[in-house]
């Protein structure tokens, strides 16, 4: 046989493509139910107020409203509040505060944005119109937006369960033998930074169309998620109280997520709620000014930290002191990022022996935090990889040579991190050496001269990071608080005519898995690629699924997958031994066929399955018809993907502008299924992760307001702010799944943003520059040159 | 209400509109062509492109009742009898796109640049992508689509003259 060109390995042309360059994709909004209604929320102008009164009346006779809904209607129906999935014990033991989150706010609203009332009526137009008629008396009381202001004596209390808007206190690490490590240090790293708030802004808004049939008394929700079984669920069992079996939640295709379509939303909850009041279907989609203030941020942390290190620049421990922003409300895995996402990556790919990290989570009158692409670890990278600079410099030693003096060896894994975490393979040498080399980081310097020569400063930073994906062992997540299972399902059918449908668990929001999984069952089952279509996102036609995020889908997903295709296999095989009369254990499957051994008597795959289907000659006795296998895979294990990304920048020192020039990635993401896809992941989360370093920044006023409430004041990465991003893979393959993948979606925004500011840092050196925070905008590198100019001058 | 009349993708098309109705509404809510998306509520996403008259325009940002008589094109009207736009081929050679979602104003936004500028320069395309944001692929691969579609474009044009 010809080698496969659709197969493992092979940068196959997306199957899902066609319909989206065609105009015909199906995004929520793009759905439009019979006799649809629309819904308009109002929302709340105040960062925090009591909501003394609200008077709906004149509103609800408004042309066109069909009701008007609050909070105390839920409350009347009984709708529980938004759960939260993850539970955090403080270091006392002490259970995390977790307050009430009803969809549509009782008595007081907490952040500009919380959802007071909503308006459901024929047009949008209507609805939008008539909001403005609802009569709301908002009492505003004081309120806060910054954690460090919000942990300060006499800080406006936004919970009354949680004093000094302390959600917990949490810690992780050996303390006693990081304080140890500390007395014998030779030397001490510190550096204090802050981890900016960011906003996801997939590019298509959130949407929800509840609907509901008084006859079966079934409930659909077409909804904006990454993960429709978890919010039929969450919503079924918590807030609605609708059993799973009346409920069906639809995410067709989507628009990006990037964490932030992971959530259950108050919007879901009402839609479907209300479509239930009003018989008829219920439609809400976000403006975009909706997106800012409802979808949650991501981010958002004030760290301090320090790492000890020997006479010979080895890392002897590090203690982290993290305050985190949670928003007004517990979002669904709020809790978990600056914990379990973040401290137990702190090892990085060094050996440090000792490592303490405490995290006081926060409570402010902003929009909920969760996770945003990367989610913990971007923040566990971005401290680590700039406090190992400042530790190369204090100890006058290169950047590269420190990292390598450190690196775990590539002999020793498997690696127990000093954090919980056991790295099952990598090689960050194999990484580091290709992106040097593909960086010509050695010719830098003739760079940088050349660069100056023309008036620009020129520096290039290195990160050498490493992340955990694969999300998660179901008993680990569980034992350190999460509330539910975190495996993933496949179903793989064979047709009678030997075509096959996969239904998976996972959702593709742009990550491809229409073509990824294709190409694994192509491979797997020895079918043109042509002959598989993959089915996600409907939880009538999936048995479950976890969804996807945490850069499962693959090393998840996709092991599920070939788990099910194995039980179709070995059925397979059974049936193969009965019509080629010989024994089941001298039958073999490659390339499609069922052959017997050392014989050329053989069967290809739609000669069983349609004996499967047309069991006439069949061992029924002992064998059921069909070919439809199901699995459910737990993975064993994390997934370390790891790399090196090295960034180029050049900077006006008269108006601080700072170009990207070259931008190299080294990835080991295990085996690559899909080379242009990969590709694509990484290029995307490195735009995300220039974007955070360079431009994205969400600003609250003291009073609690939001500044960057639209496109036109927060900065999108646009074309001609990232430059041609370089892309290569290293791969040592992923120990424990069946495929020995890793995970590509979030390196790209986890490696960046320390490469991009490094980088900043080092073409800055001419000034004395030691530190910037992120974003690196134009007027702060400005500000940053003017206040070190006397500096140097006196020099 | 208004009626307006005008071309869509060739063929003509007419309704009752308000006045303050948008032509991406009534394109999407009325024309049921939704592959024209609204990604923002500023004008800045450029997800709503579509041609009116041969030039690009975000149709979030033009009244229906301004584009009486007009000739416009949407995505669904760029291939044609089954067969893909060159430019719409090269965003699938090239990955182009992740989820969709920015696509259809990528190649409405994408096919105005390369009318006016058959070979376009990777700064060029970068800068001419001002009005439109995606947030998958960080562009690298909209960028090498664009120029890929044009060197098509332009290979066409010259088979055909």
């Amino acid at each position: 046989m010809p080698p496969r060109n659709d197969g493992i390995g092979a940068s196959v042309r997306r199957k899902e493509d066609l319909r989206f360059l065609t105009g015909r994709g199906m995004y929520v909004d793009d759905v439009a139910r019979p006799g649809q209604l629309y819904a308009y929320i109002l929302r709340s102008p105040h960062p925090h107020a009591e909501l003394a009164r609200i008077d709906t009346s004149k509103a609800a006779k408004a042309d066109g409203v069909i009701a008007v809904f609050t909070g105390a209607d839920m409350a009347k129906d009984n709708v529980g509040g938004l759960p939260c999935g993850w539970a955090i014990k403080s270091k006392d033991g002490s259970p995390m505060k977790e307050p009430p989150h009803p969809p549509l706010a009782i008595g007081r609203v907490r952040y500009v944005g919380d959802q007071v009332a909503v308006v459901i009526a024929e047009t949008y137009a209507a609805a939008k119109d008539a909001a403005e008629l609802i009569d709301v008396e908002y009492r505003p009381l004081p309120a806060v937006a910054s954690i460090t202001d919000a942990i300060k004596p006499g800080a406006p209390q936004i919970w009354d369960i949680a004093p000094s808007n302390t959600c917990y206190d949490w810690e992780l690490g050996d303390k006693a033998a990081t304080d140890a490590a500390f007395q014998k240090a030779y030397k001490v790293a510190r550096i204090e930074l802050v981890n900016n708030r960011l906003i996801p802004n997939a590019m298509e808004p959130r949407a929800a169309i509840g609907d509901f049939d008084p006859a079966s008394g079934d409930y659909t929700l077409y909804t904006t998620s990454q993960n429709p079984h978890v919010i039929r669920l969450l919503m079924g069992a918590f807030v609605l109280h609708i059993p799973e079996s009346k409920l069906r939640v639809y995410a067709p295709d989507v628009g990006g997520g990037f964490g932030s379509k992971i959530y259950h939303y108050a919007e879901e909850a009402i839609v479907t709620w209300a479509a239930g009041k009003v018989k008829r279907p219920v439609k809400w989609t976000a403006e975009r000014a909706e997106s800012f203030m409802s979808d949650a941020h991501g981010r958002d942390h004030v760290t301090t930290a320090e790492l000890a290190l020997d006479k010979d620049g080895k890392f002897l421990g590090l203690r982290v002191s993290t305050l985190a922003n949670l928003g007004a409300y517990l979002s669904t895995f709020s809790t978990c990022i600056p914990t379990y996402l973040y401290a137990t990556l702190l090892a990085g790919v060094y050996t440090t022996p000792a490592i303490y990290c405490e995290v006081r989570a926060v409570f402010t009158n902003t929009v909920p935090v969760d996770a945003y692409r990367g989610a913990g670890r971007p923040e566990a990278t971005y401290l680590l990889e700039r406090l190992v600079d400042v530790a190369a410099r204090e100890m006058n030693m290169d950047r590269i040579e420190i990292r390598r003096k450190n690196f775990i060896p590539n002999d020793a894994f498997p690696y127990q991190t000093p954090v919980a975490l056991q790295y099952d393979s990598g090689n960050y040498h194999a990484t580091l050496d290709q992106a040097l080399k593909a960086s010509d980081w050695a010719g830098f310097p003739k760079r940088r001269e050349e660069a100056r020569r023309r008036g620009k400063l020129r520096g290039i930073g290195v990160s050498t990071y490493i992340e955990a994906c694969g999300i998660a062992p179901s008993n680990i997540a569980g034992a350190l608080g999460a509330r539910a299972g975190l495996f993933e399902t496949a179903e793989v059918r064979v047709h009678p005519t030997g075509t096959v449908t996969v239904f998976t668990g996972c959702h593709s929001h742009g990550q491809g898995h229409e073509t990824t999984y294709a190409q694994l069952v192509a491979e797997g089952l020895g079918i043109p690629i042509e002959n598989v279509e993959v089915v996600h996102g409907d939880t009538a036609k999936i048995p479950f699924g976890m969804g996807t995020y945490g850069s499962r889908s693959l090393a998840v997903g996709g092991s599920a997958i070939v788990k099910a295709m194995d039980k179709v296999i070995r059925k397979g095989k059974k049936i193969a031994a009965h019509l080629l009369e010989a024994a089941e254990a001298d039958i073999e499957f490659k390339d499609g066929k069922f052959t017997v051994a050392g014989t050329d008597k053989s069967k290809a795959l739609v000669d069983i399955s349609l004996a499967a289907y047309v069991p006439h000659n069949y061992p029924l006795e002992e064998l059921e018809p069909g070919l439809d296998e199901t699995a459910f895979y737990d993975p064993k294990n994390f997934t370390f993907p790891a790399g090196c990304h090295i960034a180029e920048v050049e900077i006006d020192p008269e108006t601080g502008a700072t170009e990207v020039v070259n931008f190299t990635a080294v990835d080991d993401v295990g085996r690559v299924i899909n080379p242009m896809i990969v590709e694509g992941q990484v290029q995307g989360g490195v735009a995300q992760g220039i974007g955070q370093a360079l431009l994205e920044s969400c600003v609250y006023d003291q009073s609690g307001q939001l500044l960057t409430g639209s496109m036109m004041d927060y900065t999108m990465p646009r074309a001609s702010d990232v430059p041609s991003i370089g892309v290569a893979t290293h791969t040592t393959l992923c120990t424990h799944n069946p495929l020995g993948v890793k995970g590509c979606g979030e390196v790209g925004a986890i490696g960046s943003p320390p490469a991009v500011i490094n980088a900043i840092i080092d073409a800055l050196a001419p000034y004395g520059v030691h530190d910037i925070d992120m974003p690196a905008t134009p007027l702060r590198i400005w500000q940053t040159i003017r206040n070190a100019q006397p500096a140097q001058a006196a020099e | 209400m208004t009626q307006v009349s005008m071309t869509i993708n060739g063929k003509p098309a007419s309704a009752d509109v308000e006045n303050r109705t948008l032509l991406v509404q009534l394109l999407r809510e009325k024309l049921g062509l939704t592959g024209t998306h609204v990604g923002c509520d500023t004008s800045q996403c450029g997800a709503c492109v579509v041609h009116v008259n041969g030039r690009s325009v975000k149709s979030c940002t033009i009244l229906a009742v301004q584009c009486q008589d007009a000739n416009i094109t949407t995505v669904e009207g760029l291939a044609t009898d089954g067969k893909l736009h060159p430019m719409q081929e090269a965003f699938r050679d090239n990955h182009g796109l992740q989820c969709g979602f920015c696509t259809p104003g990528m190649l409405m936004s994408a096919l105005d640049l390369v009318q006016q500028n058959p070979d376009p320069s990777e700064r060029e395309i970068r800068e001419w992508l001002e009005g439109n944001l995606c947030r998958c692929t960080g562009y690298h691969n909209i960028v090498k689509s664009i120029q890929a579609g044009a060197a098509a474009m332009r290979g066409a044009r010259a088979a055909a003259e």
